[in-house]
């Protein structure tokens, strides 16, 4: 049972507590790379009552489609979510600990850590993979959530080293996120309604998947939509896959016949 | 040349649980008790933040009397140990009987080995996942000495008295209000009474999700007391 002396206690900082534990980091020899899974595009998106978030579902390695079936954007806590882009294996251990940390926080200091709060732990886990992003195994993550205090769904995104950006409106990274991005920049109003939050984030996937070939589009034979989440002041919740399904069917039959 | 005083082995260890539980009886008591839907933690506290009982992990809740800052190193050490355990393995493997033998060897390491014991006594339970055939309380002494509590258990000072009160009028499948009302009771004794602002009351409750801890509000407390 771990117990420190006053002095040497870390507190209620678990990648912390891990190291202590003899859990280190593992770092790649100097100047080797691995070719790896990586995940590709992740949007978000406010609207007048919270956030909503959204990924695709593909993995690749190189040209090859590694995972039809990849979950980038998960609940973090109540009420928050992170969606990740870059290399997958990194990526799903550093939202592995920054669910756990929430947690730990919240039972070792009695209280939960604010919006603001959470949005910089993040950014010091992306920090701390800095060995990992000069080897080809970068995350870059979108942090986003309703902040209770203010009563304000807000957005952050990432760069590669730790540099953690506040957005207003809506944000996107990955490698489709050219694509996705200006699809929300042209269809962006404030004040949207959830509905219109959720179509706009449904399309922007759609051009990113259409344009970008790391991208997944819906998958209309196996039944695979992409991962897409509101955030209000009740909570984290999904969008069914049936309502993802109609949006997705009236896309593509705006699209039918098209060329282009 | 003097010689040291040489102390029975016997008398040593009477000295310290003497101490020990000098301290511990100083501060107030508390109870845990099954009810239909879990386990119900009820303690006196006049403090509304420092607390007594806490959430350890998804099903498991730590409860501690005696001096404040030692059970309170035993909750963290407690949350870091099942944190680790689920982080390096899975949550399903975080239990409340591992948990209760990590703290028995701390305390018993430092009742004999120490400068002083503990002054603290605490109690782990864990929520069963199917019915309550399978809800645990176990309760570790200053010592470490463990005991399986089936059904109840209290801790603190007048914990025989409190206890006694507490089997008489317990059964299996009471509801939470009755659980609340019983624990309480058997808190308070029959000759003084117990407001909503001078308990702590939390629940493991089987309710579909991760994490069964939560607290009842003073709000709630009351209400239950009212009924």
């Amino acid at each position: 049972m771990p117990v420190f002396t006053p002095g040497d206690d870390p507190g209620a900082d678990f990648p912390m507590l891990l190291q202590r534990s003899g859990y280190g980091p593992v770092n790649l020899p100097p100047g080797s790379t691995i070719e790896s899974p990586h995940a590709t595009t992740c949007v978000a998106v406010r609207y007048d009552n919270g956030v909503v978030m959204a990924g695709d579902r593909r993995a690749t390695s190189g040209h090859l489609i590694s995972h039809r079936t990849m979950e980038k954007v998960v609940q973090a806590d109540l009420h928050s979510g992170v969606a990740i882009a870059g290399a997958a294996g990194p990526a799903v251990d550093m939202i592995r600990l920054f669910q756990v940390q929430l947690e730990y926080y919240e039972k070792v200091q009695g209280s939960a850590l604010s919006l603001e709060g959470k949005a910089n732990q993040l950014a010091s886990m992306v920090r701390a993979n800095i060995p990992g992003a000069m080897q080809g195994m970068g995350v870059v993550p979108i942090f986003a959530g309703y902040d209770i205090r203010r009563s304000v769904g807000r957005l952050w995104a990432y760069d590669m080293l730790g540099g953690r950006y506040e957005e207003r409106d809506h944000v996107a990274t990955g490698s489709g996120s050219l694509h996705a991005s200006t699809v929300m920049k042209v269809g962006y109003r404030s004040n949207l309604t959830r509905d219109e939050a959720v179509e706009l984030v449904a399309r922007s996937l759609w051009e990113a998947a259409d344009s970008d070939s790391a991208t997944g589009g819906p998958d209309m034979v196996r039944g695979i939509f992409p991962v897409v989440a509101t955030i209000d002041s009740d909570g984290w919740m999904l969008v069914a896959d049936n309502e993802l399904a109609d949006r997705y069917r009236t896309i593509i039959s705006q699209v039918e016949g098209s060329t282009s | 040349m003097s010689m040291p005083y040489y102390v029975a082995p016997e008398q040593a260890m009477k000295d310290r649980a003497d101490f020990a539980r000098k301290g511990i009886s100083r501060g107030r008591a508390l109870v845990a008790l099954r009810f239909e839907n879990g386990i119900v933690l009820v303690a006196e506290n006049a403090s509304q933040s420092l607390r007594k009982v806490s959430e350890i992990y998804d099903r498991i809740a730590f409860a501690g009397v005696g001096k404040y800052n030692e059970f309170d190193q035993l909750r963290v050490a407690g949350i870091r140990s099942a944190e680790l355990t689920g982080y390096q393995y899975s949550r399903d493997d975080v239990d409340a009987r591992g948990l209760a033998n990590d703290y028995a060897q701390l305390l018993g390491n430092s009742f004999t080995h120490g400068m002083k014991p503990m002054e603290v006594e605490i109690l782990v339970a864990e929520v069963g996942i199917d019915g309550g055939h399978d809800d645990q309380i176990f309760h570790i002494m200053y010592d470490g000495t463990v005991i399986d509590r089936p059904d109840t258990c209290a801790l603190g000072g007048e914990s025989d008295a409190i206890s006694t009160r507490l089997q008489a009028g317990f059964s299996d499948g009471l509801s939470l209000g009755e659980a609340i009302k019983l624990g309480v009771s058997a808190l308070s004794g029959s000759d003084r009474e117990l407001s909503a602002s001078s308990l702590e009351i939390a629940l493991l409750e089987r309710n579909g999700t991760r994490r069964c801890f939560r607290r009842l509000e003073p709000s709630e407390v009351d209400a239950v007391l009212q009924e």
